[in-house]
């Protein structure tokens, strides 16, 4: 690898690495698609972490979201699964390797529709994972249909209108289990890094919804997900500071005004408040806020919900530290001994 | 059909004739009315006095109340198919008592309950009236439990009416319940209860009795769902994932057992495994794809309706070249379909599982030890050749008992397949290529997360040799080309077809059989030549895709009768779509498929049929 010697001048992080072995491929979205700021807050995340991507596994779904890893961390191994299925295909292989961190980018449609089993589930056991929903309410690959999360009225480019209720995917997510819930904006720099950074930091399953304009098919005056919409309806439930546990810097914040959440690996997120009473870790609180917020027409982002000490899937299957895929054959297969005892009970 | 018995007068029938350890017995019941414990004490019982022996469940999709048949065999010579005859009926379920009596050839026997005066029905069998309520209630003063232990009368009245000690009852009953001294006196109770009434009150009048044999000797008892699940743990599986479905479920259920108490970590008693209950068959199957991409081995189990779920999985997973192992136990389906009756009718599906060109290997095993033994082989050949492996049971082989002999500690190390390590990074440096056929045998070096091998993009068949996504017409016909070599060298590497016969140079027809209907086959072989004179070969299938082997034999017979449990000759229609064509016109087909485990009297029958006189 290039990177035990970094050409000179460029910034490195804390494990020697310059921000070149984050990035991925040529993205081939289209141009201004939402899905690339995304893609560029990741390796903006990943680099400042330091997280080595070695260490990480890349996963999708199917659909325009879901190409997304190819254009991110190529250090990584990654798996761009079935449409809707990549809750199932993380949660194997983060079971045969725990000691990964995973990272797995899906759509509204990939979640929403034709995944909304899987993603049920995955919630439920709260996997370690930071599960990205890029959402565009549209289908793009496939030109423009309405997805699950498309807000009722709103009219697609052909003239037709979306009657059905959206999926809230936040608030499906804070019900079922998932120990780290979050809404963003892929316009919002500062935001997004801080989330993306405060889910790296997290173990569980981290559900961020990304709110993410569809330039083809659905950034025009009838979409709900256009850049004017978000821009003009985005409500930051408060300014999110992530400080990693390796950059010990005091951070003075007003008592009364902040809430510092200790994360699981000791870094600290600071969320100051702009409704006064918000407590992040108060399930019912979060939901009434989502509801609220939506019934007004906004969105709430910011990190909605958090449990940082939640038991994840690994903990509840009591595995041993060890990955499973590189167990030695002398711990996966019992000696002989065994096989006599059974054939023994069975005579 | 001619009975191999006389029909005469039921008195006379026990002075003309004595049928020695070479017959059926069936118990009628109710579902859910506890008779698994009764049926399975009387199997052992006769599995304890070194007779052959074996035990099939006939059972409704249902929790409670409809009817179900258990059926155990005798038989000295030790067939252990399904006899298509039932010799001794023990009538328990009144809604089916009249139509079991009736379907009865002349000169059986019939223990039933006193009130249901089956005696009335016909007069050319033998009867055995028995007051199971008055019995009962003299044994059992609890008359919640008096259904259950009701049960345990009729063992008693067939250990009577049919020779077996009631000691033998008393250890298999040991076996059954364990450390459980209330029930074990109860039960204990009732055998005794019925053994005394039938010494009592009824005289032996049929020819049915069992005699100490050697033939058990060492043998085990197991089902082939257990069996596999032995093979699995001892394969060193550490990801499994599945969904609930009959007949399915009782091995990923077994598997649970056995982990817990054989594969806990020692040191930190932590678990070497993950087994997960997931949402549906889709999501099993996504969950053992990502644990084999990560490096683990990895497993699920199913049947038919969770094969069609797991379709387009299966083919990502033959395009991405990740490796699975996948236990189809064969059940009649789809959804609403007969889920409780056994099938061979996934061949087809399974071989070409998932849309576009996919072509699978499938296992075949015949017997509880090859569920074992194939089971371990599943997971080397599917790190090896980097696919699913499909270990192709059924429900006959899957759910009932059946004896073998122990099964051997495997004396193979686990062969993880063609994995990168430090010392294959070195060697194919930058010219490694994750879909690069470096050893001509079209299997790639791959490479895993976190060991600090070179990264790579798993995606479907959009990729070229290095896995970089490509439409181009060329990198898309080099894969499926090379695809198409691996998919060779799996033929090299599946279990070899097992053939009898061979020597015999009078044989002029061959019998081409696999799975469950291996023991109907052999049976069947030993009717045409003892009965008819007609001398056959047999090749029994292990695996898809065929070995040469398959069509040597094909063309050394004049006529091949492909034996199968489906309807639309499946596994024929396979090796029409393989073989050489110029001999396809001496394959003809013997297809069962009521539901019911094959029996050697059908094939018999239809072979014979089709033969020229």
């Amino acid at each position: 690898m290039s990177t035990e010697t970094p050409s000179t001048g460029k910034r490195l992080n804390r494990i020697g690495l310059d921000v070149s072995s984050y990035r991925g491929s040529k993205t081939t979205l289209c141009a201004g698609c939402g899905h690339n700021a995304i893609t560029e807050r990741i390796i903006d995340a990943f680099f400042e972490m330091g997280v080595d991507p070695k260490r990480v596994l890349k996963l999708s779904g199917i659909g325009c979201s879901s190409k997304s890893p190819a254009y991110f961390l190529n250090p990584s191994h990654g798996f761009n699964s079935v449409h809707g299925r990549m809750p199932s295909v993380a949660t194997g292989a983060m079971l045969a390797n725990s000691g990964m961190l995973a990272i797995g980018v899906s759509g509204d449609g990939d979640t929403g529709a034709i995944g909304i089993g899987q993603f049920v589930h995955l919630m439920r056991r709260n996997l370690p994972l930071i599960y990205i929903i890029e959402d565009n309410g549209c289908y793009g690959l496939t030109k423009g249909q309405f997805s699950p999360t498309a807000d009722l009225g709103s009219k697609a480019k052909n003239g037709v209108v979306n009657e059905l209720p959206a999926i809230d995917t936040c608030a499906l997510a804070i019900e079922l289990g998932a120990s780290l819930v979050a809404r963003s904006f892929s316009g919002d720099k500062k935001q997004l890094l801080s989330v993306l950074k405060t889910a790296i930091a997290h173990r569980g399953t981290s559900m961020i919804d990304v709110i993410s304009p569809c330039v083809t098919f659905n950034d025009h005056d009838g979409s709900t997900k256009s850049y004017s919409y978000v821009k003009d309806h985005d409500e930051p439930l408060g300014e999110i500071s992530f400080i990693p546990y390796f950059e010990n810097i005091e951070v003075e914040y007003e008592p009364g005004s902040t809430t510092a959440v200790q994360m699981h690996d000791g870094s600290k997120l600071y969320l100051r408040k702009v409704a006064e009473d918000y407590n992040p870790s108060d399930k019912i609180a979060a939901l009434r806020l989502l509801h609220e917020t939506a019934r007004r027409g906004e969105f709430a982002t910011g990190i909605i919900y958090i449990e940082p000490d939640k038991d994840d899937f690994i903990d509840t299957l009591n595995l041993v530290d060890e990955p499973l895929a590189l167990l030695p054959q002398d711990k996966v297969r019992p000696g002989k001994a065994v096989l006599d005892e059974i054939m023994e009970s069975l005579r | 059909m001619t009975s191999p018995l006389p029909s005469v007068e039921p008195a006379e029938t026990a002075e003309r004739l004595d049928v020695v350890n070479d017959f059926s017995i069936q118990v009628a019941t109710v579902n859910g009315s506890g008779s698994q414990t009764a049926n399975l004490v009387l199997l052992r019982s006769i599995f304890q006095m070194g007779v052959p022996v074996s035990g099939k469940n006939l059972f409704p999709s249902n929790i409670a109340g409809l009817p179900t048949w258990y059926t155990i065999r005798a038989n000295h010579r030790g067939y252990v198919s399904r006899k298509k005859e039932i010799d001794f009926l023990v009538a328990m379920n009144a809604e089916t008592a009249r139509e079991d009596v009736l379907s009865l050839e002349p000169g059986r026997a019939v223990v039933y309950d006193e009130p249901l005066k089956l005696d009335a029905l016909r007069s050319d069998l033998v009867f055995y009236p028995v007051p199971f309520d008055k019995i009962v209630a003299a044994v059992c003063p609890d008359a919640k439990l008096r259904r259950l232990v009701k049960n345990m009368i009729y063992d008693g009245i067939l250990a009577h009416l049919l020779s077996i000690d009631l000691k033998e009852m008393e250890i298999a009953l040991g076996r059954q319940l364990g450390k459980k001294p209330k029930a074990m006196q109860l039960n204990m109770g009732a055998l005794e209860a019925g053994a005394k009434h039938a010494a009592e009150h009824l005289g032996k009048r049929d020819p049915y009795r069992l005699e100490r044999m050697d033939q058990t000797t060492g043998q085990i008892l197991v089902d082939g769902n257990a069996a596999a699940a032995m093979g699995c743990m001892f394969a060193g599986v550490t990801v499994v994932a599945w969904y609930p479905i009959t007949p399915s479920s009782s091995l990923p259920e077994t598997l649970i057992d056995y982990m817990r108490k054989y594969r806990m970590d020692k040191e930190t008693g932590k678990a070497t495994f993950a087994i997960v209950q997931a949402e549906d068959e889709i999501a099993a199957l996504g969950m053992v794809l990502g644990a084999t991409w990560a490096g683990a081995r990895a497993m699920t189990s199913t049947s038919g309706p969770g094969i069609s779920l797991m379709s387009e999985f299966a083919g990502l997973a033959y395009y991405s070249e990740v490796p699975a192992v996948v236990f189809d136990i064969q059940r009649i389906g789809p959804s609403t379909g007969l889920p409780t009756r056994t099938s061979q009718g996934d061949l087809l599906f399974v071989a070409l599982h998932s849309h576009g060109d996919t072509r699978h290997v499938m296992l075949l095993p015949a017997s509880v030890q090859e569920c074992y033994e194939m089971s371990m082989e599943a997971f080397d050949l599917a790190e090896r050749l980097q696919t699913i492996i499909y270990v192709m049971s059924d429900l006959d082989l899957g759910m009932n008992t059946w004896m073998s002999e122990p099964f051997t500690y495997p004396d193979k190390p686990m062969d993880r397949g063609k994995v990168l390590d430090e010392a294959k990074v070195r060697e194919l440096g930058a010219s490694w290529g994750r879909y690069k056929d470096v050893d001509g045998d079209g299997i790639a070096w791959r490479s895993l997360p976190g060991t600090g091998a070179p990264a790579y993009f798993t995606r479907g068949s959009g990729h070229n040799e290095v896995a970089q996504y490509t439409e181009r017409p060329d990198d898309y016909v080099r894969n499926l080309d090379r695809l198409a070599r691996k998919y060779d060298t799996a033929r090299t590497m599946v279990p070899r077809p097992i053939v009898q016969g061979a020597d015999d140079t009078d044989a002029r027809v061959g019998i081409i059989g696999f799975g469950s209907s291996h023991w109907a086959i052999e049976e069947a072989r030993d009717q045409l030549r003892e009965e008819s004179g007609l001398r056959t070969a047999y090749l029994r299938l292990r695996a898809y895709p065929f070995t040469p082997e398959v069509d040597d034999f094909i063309r050394r017979y004049d006529r091949i009768y492909v034996v199968e449990q489906n309807r639309d000759a499946q596994m024929l229609s396979l090796l029409l779509m393989d073989g050489e064509a110029q001999f396809a016109a001496r394959l003809r087909s013997v297809l069962h498929y009521n539901g019911l485990p094959i029996d050697a009297r059908s094939i018999t029958d239809e072979i014979l049929q089709q033969e020229p006189s």
